[in-house]
């Protein structure tokens, strides 16, 4: 009984206390750079697409608001025909972030997306595309991967042996 | 004071005294619930948010009048009238100041303890007739908790009225003259607040519309002005509680200097904030913490309050 | 029963298994590459090592290979041994070695058994840092796309396409850790089951090229379990959506009809659904010319009054179904014309092959057996039949028939059947007897004890010469040449000597009485007191239940028109102008008034119709089809019928209620339609049971097509409306177009998938299986229709046809069937286009030279009416005086074989 009158004298003294609210519009919030906050997709080094439209963070996505389609260039290189983002179902928990396996698919800083209109907020790769690779800079899915992508082919990637000789006897 | 049209006149004045009262203290709580919990509150609309109340009523009443097609109607609808109703019949008895006074009645606390019985009704009904498994199920725990709550609030004022001799609120204020029952009463005042917080279903005891298990309770189905009504009705029950606690326990319109509507004001106005110091610091309690606590510990210290003030009485005598 | 401990808790197993699928069997989970559960055992991989112990007092155990360990009473293991677990974790570290970093980018991904088998096993970190092997590709044609560097060398590629499927254009090649899979040099890969290698490769080296244009994961495709309508086989499939168009087809398990695998006609003729021919919305011509381009898209409710208009301007309407279409489809359409007024949409030669056929099985003591009976028979012969090409499913099993009675040398030696390697060790390359007696040489001909290819006449004569061989009763060919009569008393002496003898005949040689031939010799055999089986080969996916309503015959339905008794025709999902001749066809159309067309491709008899009603193809139906084996199975639709398309039956029942038809309630839902072709014909009485009723549910909830992963729900309609609509209703199916419902085990018919936790492969099928390659844990899929009637004797047909007699000027023009190009819908894909071979005429080396014909030089070719100038292609196994005429392959419809021809002289 002490401590439910302890408790609300605490909460009284509160009166005097410092407001922790940050007046938004006119005071602008200071944010961490892993906000997560609209979803764009980032550029690989070389200034190509890095989705490679594996469909990880669409399965990842518990609101299930992202929707895209696979496709390929003449080399064999896949990224998304299509890519959607309903931004109006999003709920930025970041999961797409933490799928990717190519760093394509990142959150940024930004968070004021009011919009009037819902359709609006339905975002398709023109609009998630950027012309940068954002974060981890340097990372080239591409080159890591096995396949041969115009570019590069089958033994040419990191980490890898020129292509093996199948008519050669050597041990 | 015996004129009929004065008297008119006076329990409109009242009437929309109480109903301006109830939705200022929408902003009111709002804003020091802000403060205590080192927020700001409403602040947008007009100055400290003071249109706030206005924004809030365009919206209740522009608001789609939802009666959901499994709801059994006509007590769907009268539901969230009865709360009303019954909190503002209650002012009907409060003396405000020696001449402000809607009806003298010989028996005014026995009015005020039918009338707050009578508002279970609402609550038990709307739960019923939401025909939803979670607000039958708040309803259910609005009458449980009635039941129980009901009980010691009327116990604890036995202190008071032995005290004063009469159920008469008047005549209780003027039985204040030399000392405020808070005094000789304590015991009594403990548990009528925590019987009047009970009463106005308000936090720590706001199981029926415990969110975090009934979505709300008896209103989830509820939206616009029927919504409206309970919210104004809970708002109406802290004010009349917060009266009375004025009035039973701390003289009334009494006080110096000051003329005594305004003492009673500030008073109420008093008490009103300690309610909302209170939402502003307690958690909610279990269920079951909340009857046993009911049944098992006010209740004996009501009854017990009673037989130590009678004895005492008795002695003094 | 066997008593097994595993990790000291007992079990009971069945007797002669392994332990890697007795414990799968009981629910565990072992990994395992190199096993497969139709491929059998052969360790190599090392990945399902468990600990055995000798006995309860064996503390150390000693690790060994479930899979080439037996089962045996009291064997005693450990899955969970720390031992074990290490070990597999460390085989698994191996060989990840060299694996890219290619998941993301491949299309296994998802489904990949390596994933699985890597997760089970723990290993999750890799600690290989050196450089990693890699391998140039191979372009392996329109089908099979090639990534070696993915490979695990488990081999079961090989043994599959060599072992299993008899192919001989892929091997393994080079040496140490440079091992190859692949063919010699980049090229298609010609064996008709090189689709399966998808299903088979544990990982993503072999993909399906098809899905890759329009790829999609497992997980986010609607799938749905159909049946595959490119043969009369009935092979079972599961067809995946995605966005409105069909993805892919899987293998589905159904252990008594297609096993673990498909052909690649069914695996890829798909792409008809979404191809360019397909109709979308309902045309009607608005002037009388019936030329190309008058067509004009109309909205459904016009083109139902356009109907009801055409229905009340025309005298008699005849309806014409077909062997395509569902049993509910046709027999709705008789139902709105009439039963005197269907056409059951074959030739009248077709019709009459098909109909001695059912009366062969359904009077006869013998029973036409599935495809598992046909792998277990252990002497076959093939009366005039090209199996891989016409029902290449079959093939396959036939393939594995002729291991059988070579299994007897594994058994003598106590090898269990299961240790794959070692009974291929012990067979060598014994086989079973095959013997194929057709006009030219087949895809089985490798496997054949012993082949021969003569004239149909004397395919037939021999046949009867066999069954009179094995009975004196049945009737004798007198006049039979020495060679000949050898050769079937070879035959009939293998056929004797079986246990399980089949006979495999069918509609491709054209020729009545090489069905009556293959009927006396199965009749003859089970006369001795052995279950002859007798196997006929039907060209489309519901010959047998459409001849099963029956209906007027094409020659009947056309003199009827040409002599003006009928002035209007519905088609039903028929190309008239693969059936007769054009000329014919042209002329039955044009003198009709009216001409309605109920399909889902704009083929030329739709080009000149006067209205068409755009159906929903296999992947929009639900419906039934009736197998070559009489095995009743039901379709359901992997998506509904996009804007104006609808299925072909609910078209009609449209219809019969636009026109007011009092009888129209009963056709409008597949279960009253099921319960009226039950009424009807007795022989469907078991239609309603075919699959669980429409209102089936467990535990109330419908079974989802889409997989508990589906994705995108929210965004994937959004850019043409944030308000999420419905899902569609699927009130004709216990299936629901939605990821919410009963994710267990569903019965089998209704199993829209196979996926367990942490099996995401399509080899989760184990645990759909009551045992390992035994029936499904749902139970059994499709009713059989036909049983032979054990009774009876059969009476022997006695109609001898004459010798095969060539005067070098009228020549016999036989069917050459080929598995891309001869089936209709198949062929509209793109990927089975580029395989379907240019139109030939097939002349034997001798009779081209008489000619003087070389290799490639046009000919002439006249039957009847039609002119065919063509390059000749010579066939060396072609019989003399016969010609091979490649069958509805583009600019070969509608020839009716077999048929005299006569080769002009330039």
């Amino acid at each position: 009984m002490l401590s439910l009158v302890k408790g609300i004298w605490t909460v009284f003294k509160h009166s005097i206390r410092k407001r922790e609210t940050v007046l938004y519009p006119e005071e602008k919030p200071s944010l961490h750079p892993r906000w997560r906050g609209r979803i764009i997709l980032s550029r690989d080094p070389d200034g190509e697409e890095r989705c490679v439209a594996c469909y990880l963070c669409a399965a990842a996505c518990p609101a299930d608001c992202i929707a895209l389609q696979a496709t390929q260039d003449e080399h064999g290189r896949r990224y998304p025909e299509f890519f959607r983002i309903n931004f109006s179902r999003c709920i930025f928990c970041g999961f797409c972030e933490e799928a990717c396996p190519t760093y394509a698919i990142q959150l940024t800083n930004d968070f004021e997306m009011g919009e009037y209109h819902r359709h609006n907020f339905v975002y398709e790769k023109e609009h998630l595309l950027i012309n940068g690779s954002g974060k981890h800079p340097e990372y080239n899915f591409y080159r890591v991967s096995g396949v041969s992508v115009g570019a590069k082919d089958s033994g040419e990637g990191e980490n890898e042996e020129p292509p093996v000789d199948i008519h050669s006897l050597m041990p | 004071m015996n004129e009929p049209e004065q008297s008119i006149i006076l329990l409109y004045l009242i009437l929309v005294g109480v109903l301006l009262t109830a939705a200022g203290l929408i902003w009111l709580e709002r804003r020091l619930l802000g403060l205590w919990q080192d927020r700001y509150g409403p602040n947008r609309a007009g100055r400290f948010g003071s249109l706030q109340v206005a924004a809030d009523m365009i919206k209740i009443f522009t608001k789609e009048d939802w009666i959901p097609p499994f709801a059994d109607k006509p007590v769907f609808v009268i539901a969230p009238a009865i709360i009303v109703i019954t909190t503002l019949l209650s002012f009907a008895v409060i003396p405000f100041a020696p001449e402000i006074e809607i009806v003298n009645l010989n028996i005014g606390l026995l009015f005020f303890l039918a009338m707050s019985s009578l508002s279970v009704y609402s609550v038990a009904l709307a739960g019923w007739a939401s025909n939803n498994k979670y607000s039958l199920l708040g309803g259910l725990r609005a009458a449980a908790q009635m039941l129980g709550y009901e009980v010691f609030m009327g116990l604890s004022l036995a202190g008071v009225i032995m005290l004063a001799g009469s159920f008469n609120l008047r005549e209780i204020v003027e039985a204040q003259r030399n000392v405020w029952f808070f005094i000789p009463q304590f015991p009594g005042f403990v548990i009528f607040v925590i019987a009047g917080l009970a009463e106005t279903r308000r936090i720590p005891f706001d199981l029926p519309e415990a969110e975090n298990e009934l979505i709300a309770g008896f209103h989830t189905e509820y939206s616009g002005m029927k919504f409206g009504m309970f919210f104004v009705g809970e708002y109406m029950g802290v004010t009349l509680i917060s009266a009375l606690i004025a009035t039973l326990f701390f003289g009334g319109w009494m006080g110096p200097l000051l003329p005594p509507l305004c003492w009673m004001i500030i008073k109420t106005f008093i008490f009103i904030c300690g309610f909302i110091l209170v939402r502003a610091s307690l958690p909610r309690l279990r269920y079951d913490q909340l009857l046993s606590f009911g049944w098992k510990l006010m209740l004996p210290l009501a009854l017990l309050n009673v037989v130590v003030t009678g004895a005492i009485i008795l002695a003094a005598s | 029963m066997a008593r097994i401990y595993i990790d000291n808790v007992q079990y009971e197993v069945p007797e002669g298994q392994n332990i890697l699928s007795a414990c799968l069997s009981l629910g565990f989970d072992i990994p395992y590459f190199c096993w497969h559960p139709a491929l059998r055992s052969v360790g190599s991989c090392r990945m399902c090592a468990v600990k055995q112990f000798r006995d309860e007092n064996d503390a150390r155990g000693h690790i060994v290979m479930s899979c080439m360990t037996p089962a045996d009473d009291g064997t005693r293991i450990s899955i969970d041994d720390n031992d074990v677990r290490e070990f597999r974790a460390g085989v698994i570290e191996w060989l990840m070695i060299n694996h890219p970093h290619d998941c993301p980018v491949c299309d296994e991904g998802g489904e990949c058994h390596l994933q699985d088998m890597t997760v089970m096993s723990g290993h999750v970190y890799r600690r290989y840092r050196f450089k990693k092997r890699t391998y140039l590709n191979q372009n392996l044609g329109p089908f099979i796309n090639h990534e070696m560097n993915r490979c695990i060398q488990c081999y079961r590629c090989v043994r599959f396409y060599r072992d299993y499927a008899g192919g001989r254009d892929f091997n393994v090649f080079g040496i140490n850790n440079r091992i190859y899979f692949g063919r010699c040099n980049d090229g298609t890969l010609e064996n008709e089951f090189s689709g399966n290698l998808v299903e088979v490769c544990p990982t993503g080296v072999f993909t399906d090229k098809t899905l890759r244009k329009h790829y999609a994961r497992k997980w986010d495709m609607q799938t749905a379990p159909s049946i595959c309508p490119h043969c009369g086989l009935g092979c079972n499939i599961i067809v995946g959506e995605r966005y409105g168009s069909l993805r892919r087809i899987l293998n589905k398990y159904n252990h008594d009809v297609n096993g673990y695998f498909l052909c690649d006609r069914g695996r890829f003729g798909y792409e008809f659904v979404d191809g360019p021919s397909r109709i979308r919305q309902p045309l009607s011509r608005h002037d009388g010319d019936r030329s190309d381009g008058s067509l004009k898209a109309v909205e459904k409710k016009e083109a139902l009054d356009l109907f009801k208009g055409i229905s009340m301007d025309s005298a008699r309407t005849l309806g014409i179904g077909s062997p395509r279409a569902t049993l509910e489809a046709n027999f709705s359409l008789r139902q709105l014309v009439g039963a005197e007024n269907f056409c059951c949409g074959m030739s009248e030669h077709e019709e009459r092959l098909v109909s001695s056929i059912i009366d062969i099985l359904r009077n006869g003591p013998t029973y036409s057996p599935s495809l598992r009976d046909v792998e277990m028979c252990d002497a076959v012969l093939i009366l005039g039949e090209d199996v891989t090409n016409v029902a290449p499913r079959m093939a396959l099993s036939l393939r594995q028939s002729v291991r059988e009675k070579p299994m007897e040398i594994a058994d003598s030696l106590r090898i269990p059947r299961w240790a794959d390697a070692s009974v291929r060790q012990a067979v060598q390359d014994e086989k079973g007897p095959l013997f194929i007696v057709s006009p030219m040489g087949s895809g089985l001909d490798d496997i054949a004890a012993r082949t021969l290819h003569i004239a149909p006449d004397d395919i037939a004569r021999l046949g009867f010469q066999v069954a009179h061989e094995i009975d004196p009763d049945s009737p004798p060919v007198l006049d039979l040449p020495d060679e000949l009569g050898r050769f079937a008393a070879h035959i009939s002496a293998a056929l004797k000597s079986s246990r399980r003898p089949l006979i495999v005949s069918g509609t491709s040689c054209g020729t009545l009485s090489v069905i009556q031939a293959a009927a006396n010799i199965a009749w003859s055999l089970s006369r001795t007191e052995r279950i002859a089986a007798l196997s006929y080969t039907l060209p489309e996916c519901n010959t047998l239940g459409l001849r099963l309503i029956g209906g007027l015959s094409m020659t009947d339905c056309f003199q009827k028109v040409l002599s003006g008794e009928v002035d209007s025709l519905i088609i039903l999902e028929n190309d008239l102008y693969r059936r007769a001749e054009a000329l014919l066809v042209k002329g039955v159309l044009a003198k009709c008034k009216h001409v309605i067309v109920i399909d889902h491709i704009l083929n030329r008899t739709g080009k000149e119709s006067d209205l068409i009603l755009p159906a929903g193809t296999f992947a929009e139906t639900t419906g039934t089809l009736v197998s070559s084996e009489g095995r009743c199975q039901r379709q359901f639709s992997v998506m509904p019928p996009a804007g104006q398309t609808q299925e072909s039956r609910i078209w009609i029942s449209d219809v019969m209620a636009a026109l007011g038809k009092d009888s129209a309630v009963n056709y409008s839902t597949i279960e009253n339609i099921a319960s009226e072709i039950a009424r009807e014909f007795p022989v469907f009485k078991d239609l309603t049971e075919v699959s669980p009723p429409v209102n089936f549910r467990v535990f109330g909830q419908k079974i989802p097509r889409q997989a508990h992963r589906y994705s995108g729900r929210t965004a994937m309609p959004a850019n043409v409306t944030v308000h999420e609509p419905k899902p569609p209703d699927d009130p004709e199916s216990p299936l629901s177009f939605s990821m919410e419902g009963y994710s267990g085990i569903p019965p089998a018919s209704v199993t829209p998938r196979f996926w367990a936790p942490s099996w995401n492969s399509c080899q989760a099928v184990n645990k759909f299986q009551k045992e390992i390659a035994g029936v499904s844990t749902g139970g059994d899929s499709g009713k059989r229709l036909i049983e032979p009637l054990t009774t009876e004797n059969g009476v022997y047909f006695s109609e001898l046809p004459e010798a095969f007699n060539f005067d070098n000027t009228k020549w016999v023009v036989i069917q050459s069937f080929h598995i891309f190009g001869s089936e209709e819908l198949s062929s509209l894909g793109d990927s089975v286009s580029q395989r379907i071979p240019n139109p030939y005429i097939g002349l034997n080396g001798d009779d081209a030279a008489s000619l003087g014909k070389d290799n490639g030089c046009m000919a002439q070719l006249i039957i009847g009416n039609v002119s065919l100038k063509l390059p000749v292609r010579i066939i060396p196994t072609l019989c003399s005086g016969l010609i091979a005429l490649p069958v509805g392959i583009p600019g070969l419809e509608g020839v009716n074989l077999p048929a005299m021809g006569k080769i002009m002289e330039d």
